[in-house]
């Protein structure tokens, strides 16, 4: 599904990552973990385009994709999440979602301000097929609401919406427990779940180890810049380079 | 969306009233003036307050709206209707092609980039003398005419222009509330987080600058058509930081807002004739107390304070 291969990343003198392989399978919940500054949110950066790394390729569905920006990605099925949620802030949490479905959706703007049938056929598809998403994320009773207005945990909820909307393949999901309480993110280990269970390949960065080990099928930990460990979450629990480099080797 | 309609239809109706109501007279004037600002605050206002990028040299475009239809009728004895459209598509050209570069800045730098903008047009309409006239402008533009009747008096023009500006409205409260209009105010709102869900920012960024710029030449050569006679003072950098203020005072994102500007900023200077070289002072301090008190401008502004001098009247009451 996703592949990558000897990944670098310099800024400025700085190393943040250093020849970075791994590769992950169609379907499964992939966690990426590590100590802080080991890397992951500039490994995401990389993959979802917003940086161009050094060196190193990335490949999706055995398509090389490095250095393709975001929305060219967006129309190959990946989507992504962000740490410190990006909502738009100023439009109602459907209005949010609708954007998602920008990709699937092809009204120009002459068409749009000249109310074509069309457009308007097709601005009725998107109001239903965001409808949708709110509904599988239990968002339907904020569907009106600003979405600068709404609590931190329906805002992340939201955000997941509006990147369903875009029907991903594959979906990169920053730190999504960041800031819910025990309850919330209950839910969200099982909306994660649900998620999988749609067909989406799911990658995620997360510090909340109980998520991690719950919900992955595999994990890869980075440390450092460099990847220090692959597998599945009962051999990364017993793997000794990570403990090490958790909790300090013990010298 | 029944509502928006019945709001526009409404208003509508009141625009196209409104010469029964003042009967002529030089107040006529000034309301077809309103009607060219209406058209030029929406332009300025779909790239400002939906796509959240600011321009301080439109005064440029609606410039060269006026100036090209002015040459392309009297120069090149074109018919009106044609140079229009014409000078609209050249206009919308020369901003896409310069959007493409500085759309790229941000902030400060956008506003810096589309200042110099501005004022080399400035300088091209003073200093291209055989071309247009120089500062002494440029005369003699033909009329509008249509089916044997030339817009040449107040009431005409009045209804000429007040026909385009609403369709202008009408044009930007659809694209508002549509897939393209939604995009834009999520690259408002975040850049990065509309790019990942698909949105092409800089493509868009440039058409809605392009579109923006379309909409300013089209006020332009119904400004050069009904005035019949164009000078570069009309349109200098204090134009351009005018059509900002109107922006701003009505309400960033809203068209009506536009509008509310437009009017108050046309207007005013009727009220204030004794003040004329001071006027520039009295927007810039009208801005400061609108950004400071009614940061989301006069459509939003003026219902929130109505609602609270209700409110204490109530309490009051109660008391």
């Amino acid at each position: 599904m996703l592949e990558v291969s000897g990944i670098t990343q310099i800024f400025g003198g700085v190393t943040a990552l250093e020849a970075v392989s791994f590769s992950i399978a169609q379907g499964d919940i992939t966690g990426v973990i590590g100590p802080n500054g080991a890397g992951k949110t500039t490994l995401f950066n990389i993959i979802t385009g917003i940086y161009r790394q050094t060196s190193g390729t990335v490949q999706l569905e055995g398509r090389d994709v490095s250095g393709y920006p975001p929305e060219k990605l967006a129309r190959l099925a990946m989507v992504r999440t962000f740490q410190n949620i990006e909502l738009f802030s100023g439009m109602t949490v459907l209005e949010n979602v609708m954007v998602g479905m920008h990709t699937k959706s092809t009204s120009g703007l002459l068409a749009c301000a000249l109310k074509m049938p069309w457009s308007i056929s097709e601005e009725r598809r998107i109001r239903s097929a965001a409808m949708k998403w709110l509904e599988f994320t239990d968002m339907v009773a904020y569907a009106d609401t600003v979405a600068g207005n709404l609590p931190f945990g329906k805002g992340r909820l939201l955000e997941i919406a509006r990147a369903l909307a875009v029907e991903p393949r594959i979906m990169l999901m920053d730190e999504p427990a960041a800031g819910l309480n025990s309850q919330e993110t209950v839910a969200l280990a099982k909306l994660i779940k649900q998620i999988r269970d749609l067909g989406v390949t799911v990658v995620l960065v997360e510090h909340d180890m109980e998520l991690v080990m719950d919900i992955c099928d595999r994990i890869v930990v980075l440390n450092l810049g460099r990847k220090l460990a692959e597998g599945t979450p009962r051999e990364i629990q017993e793997s000794h380079e990570v403990i090490a480099a958790y909790l300090g080797d013990g010298d | 969306m029944r509502r928006d309609l019945l709001f526009f239809s409404g208003f509508s109706l009141l625009v196209m009233l409104a010469p029964q109501l003042f009967k002529g007279g030089y107040l006529m004037n000034v309301l077809v003036f309103v009607g060219i600002n209406t058209m030029l605050a929406i332009a300025l206002n779909l790239l400002l307050g939906y796509a959240g990028q600011i321009s301080l040299g439109h005064a440029g475009f609606f410039g060269l709206g006026a100036y090209l239809s002015g040459i392309l009728t009297t120069t090149a004895n074109l018919n009106p209707w044609l140079a229009m459209p014409l000078a609209a598509i050249i206009v919308g050209c020369l901003a896409g092609t310069i959007g493409f570069p500085i759309l790229k800045l941000k902030g400060h730098y956008l506003a810096m980039a589309t200042l110099g903008l501005g004022i080399i047009i400035y300088i091209v309409f003073n200093e291209t003398i055989e071309l247009t006239g120089g500062p002494s402008g440029l005369s003699g533009i033909p009329n509008l005419k249509l089916a044997g009747i030339s817009f040449d008096s107040d009431v005409k023009n009045y209804y000429l222009i007040w026909g385009m500006a609403l369709a202008v409205m009408l044009f930007s409260i659809n694209l508002a509330n549509s897939r393209v209009g939604r995009a834009l105010r999520a690259v408002h709102d975040s850049e990065v987080a509309a790019q990942v869900l698909g949105v092409n920012a800089r493509l868009l960024k440039v058409q809605i600058f392009a579109l923006s710029a379309v909409i300013s030449s089209l006020a332009g050569s119904l400004y050069a058509h009904t005035m019949t006679f164009i000078s570069p003072t009309s349109f200098g950098f204090n134009f351009s930081i005018e059509l900002l203020t109107m922006v701003v005072i009505g309400g960033l994102g809203s068209i009506y807002g536009s509008f509310l500007g437009a009017a108050l900023l046309t207007l005013l200077p009727e009220f204030l004739r004794g003040a004329n070289d001071y006027d520039i002072i009295i927007y810039g301090g009208l801005l400061v107390v609108m950004v400071m008190f009614m940061p989301g401008g006069m459509v939003r502004g003026i219902p929130a304070a109505f609602r609270k001098v209700v409110r204490r009247k109530e309490v009051r009451d109660h008391a």
